[in-house]
């Protein structure tokens, strides 16, 4: 599946809640659920550091595909994080630096990724960002 | 519980608090971080700009003089308030940090010599620790920290052993923002005095919830803010004693704040004015002395009853559930409470219980060092004020429940 399409698989299962309390619990689901990034990857280099909480982003090239692993200390954000690995990772550098992220938008969590919360989020999504041009560079 | 106020009536004079927020009633407990403002306040603003506005202190016009008895009749309230001495005594600033800044940059460039030390404590918010650290690297001298122990108390025999006759000045806060606590600011000035040091003390969270007499404290500098005391954003307030007001440099040059200006010598002009340069803040000014009418109505020794009164039953409440660890536990607090609960994380429950309408605070309080003496990451702190109600702190246990349910 493309980034877009994956974007789109998550905006279709968001809509079956109703209620925002619902969708946070499914947030917190998937936040407990994965393990997100190996010990060893949690460094201060891969370190994002947000006033309220932060959040470690590991990435590698493999097989041409960038594979992105990340870790945060809150759990709302980890949930939000394992949605943004399904929809990043395991994508070539040019996909990833061509894609349009909507889906956060879309499934009602934009104030999560407003730059006032300080949470990390905002600055992920520009490493991520960074990763693509990098490793495009590379490549 | 004593119904020392009539809670119904004060929460009509603040528009705000009859909003709703994510289809909640609002429970603002974020008072620690702003207050909100009464409709007189509100109007006092809006007056000023319908029918006063103009520039003050220089002007010959009927609209000028207006403003500028009004600005002055402002700064005589806030003297009355805090029980300074003299008017001049009161110099209005853009706000707490502003006013520590002011004192750590003149009084550092005067007085502060290579090797000379500055006490501050663990507890501090970083306008109280960085203005110094600032001064101290430009002038070689030395930042002292006293320590607290695990309640969040100011320790006294350790800040004793930090005293001595390097000491030039100590940076205290009253109450701590983060914690609570209350310093016992009257005894770290005695011994201070005794050492011939200065004491600056950090008013921000003090002044809106107990009575501020700086004469009977002696403090050497006093400083709060507007915004938390129910005024505007942007003033605050420097109190400094007039001896040491005189004998400091100015803070920064431009208009009003000079007798006469020639390109080979300038004179300064009197104190307050020595230490607001350019065209200030104005209606804030004025609105801030609207804000201590409005306290002075209610009774600062009221407020301080009740508010007690609700941070005890908060208190007791949280303690009932489950993992949650308070941090701060000083003998003596204002109305701030700060918790972390076992296995969640702050920001997680503040995102949650705001779904709920409830504004709390979480992060580390602006108090990096305090958090690290703690070993957390951060607190979510509830901060309350005197139109909060005892229901509103129900709501919020319940909400807090809820979220910690949630993220079990």
């Amino acid at each position: 599946m493309t980034i877009k399409e994956i974007q789109e698989e998550i905006v279709d299962e968001f809509a079956l809640f109703d209620e925002w309390m619902d969708k946070y619990e499914h947030i917190i689901e998937l936040g407990k659920e994965l393990p997100l990034i190996d010990e060893k990857f949690k460094t201060e280099e891969n370190l994002i550091k947000g006033c309220q909480s932060r959040v470690w982003l590991h990435a590698e090239l493999i097989d041409g595909k960038i594979i992105f692993t990340a870790d945060s200390d809150a759990i709302i954000t980890k949930g939000i994080i394992a949605l943004m690995i399904r929809v990043f990772s395991n994508h070539s550098p040019k996909e990833i630096a061509e894609s349009d992220l909507f889906f956060i938008d879309q499934i009602g969590l934009r104030e999560h990724l407003s730059p006032t919360r300080s949470n990390g989020l905002v600055s992920m999504v520009k490493q991520i960002k960074m990763y693509s041009i990098a490793f495009q560079a590379k490549a | 519980m004593t119904e020392t106020l009539d809670i119904a009536s004060i929460r009509k004079d603040f528009p705000i608090l009859s909003r709703e927020v994510n289809g909640h009633p609002l429970v603002y407990f974020d008072n620690g971080a702003s207050s909100q403002k009464p409709q007189q306040v509100i109007d006092t603003i809006s007056h000023y700009y319908q029918y006063e506005n103009s520039n003050i202190h220089r002007g010959i016009h009927t609209l000028s003089q207006e403003a500028t008895t009004a600005y002055e009749e402002a700064r005589k309230t806030i003297q009355k308030f805090i029980n300074a001495k003299h008017d001049h005594e009161i110099i209005f600033t853009k706000g707490t940090t502003d006013a520590i800044n002011l004192v750590a940059s003149s009084f550092g460039k005067k007085f502060l010599n290579e090797g000379d030390e500055i006490i501050i404590s663990t507890m501090e918010h970083h306008s109280n620790i960085v203005p110094w650290q600032i001064i101290c690297e430009e002038k070689g001298a030395i930042l002292k920290v006293v320590p607290i122990n695990d309640k969040g108390e100011f320790l006294v025999d350790e800040y004793e052993k930090l005293l001595s006759d390097k000491t030039k000045l100590v940076a205290v806060t009253h109450v701590s923002n983060t914690l609570g606590t209350i310093n016992p600011v009257k005894e770290i000035i005695a011994k201070a005095h005794q050492k011939e040091a200065l004491v600056l003390i950090d008013g921000a969270q003090a002044v809106p919830h107990t009575k501020v007499d700086v004469q009977e404290l002696d403090a050497d500098f006093y400083a709060f803010s507007g915004h938390k005391m129910f005024g505007p954003t942007g003033v605050g307030i420097l109190y400094g004693k007039e001896g040491l007001l005189n004998s400091l440099p100015p803070y920064q040059g431009g208009g009003d704040m000079i007798k006469t200006v020639t390109f080979e010598k300038t004179t300064y002009n009197d104190l307050p004015h020595k230490f607001e340069a350019g065209t200030p803040n104005i209606v804030g000014g004025i609105a801030l002395a609207t804000a201590v009418d409005y306290i002075n109505e209610i009774g600062i020794d009221k407020i301080e009853t009740y508010e007690h009164e609700l941070l005890n039953y908060a208190t007791e409440q949280i303690k009932q559930i489950e993992g949650v660890r308070i941090i701060g536990e000083a003998q003596k607090k204002a109305s701030v409470l700060s918790f972390v609960v076992d296995g969640t994380h702050p920001t997680d429950i503040g995102t949650i219980i705001d779904k709920l309408g409830i504004a709390i605070r979480t992060g580390h309080h602006c108090t990096e060092p305090l958090m690290n003496r703690f070993n957390i990451p951060g607190t979510a702190r509830a901060s309350f004020a005197f139109y909060n109600t005892f229901e509103e702190v129900d709501t919020f246990i319940n909400a807090l429940k809820r979220a910690v349910g949630m993220l079990l």
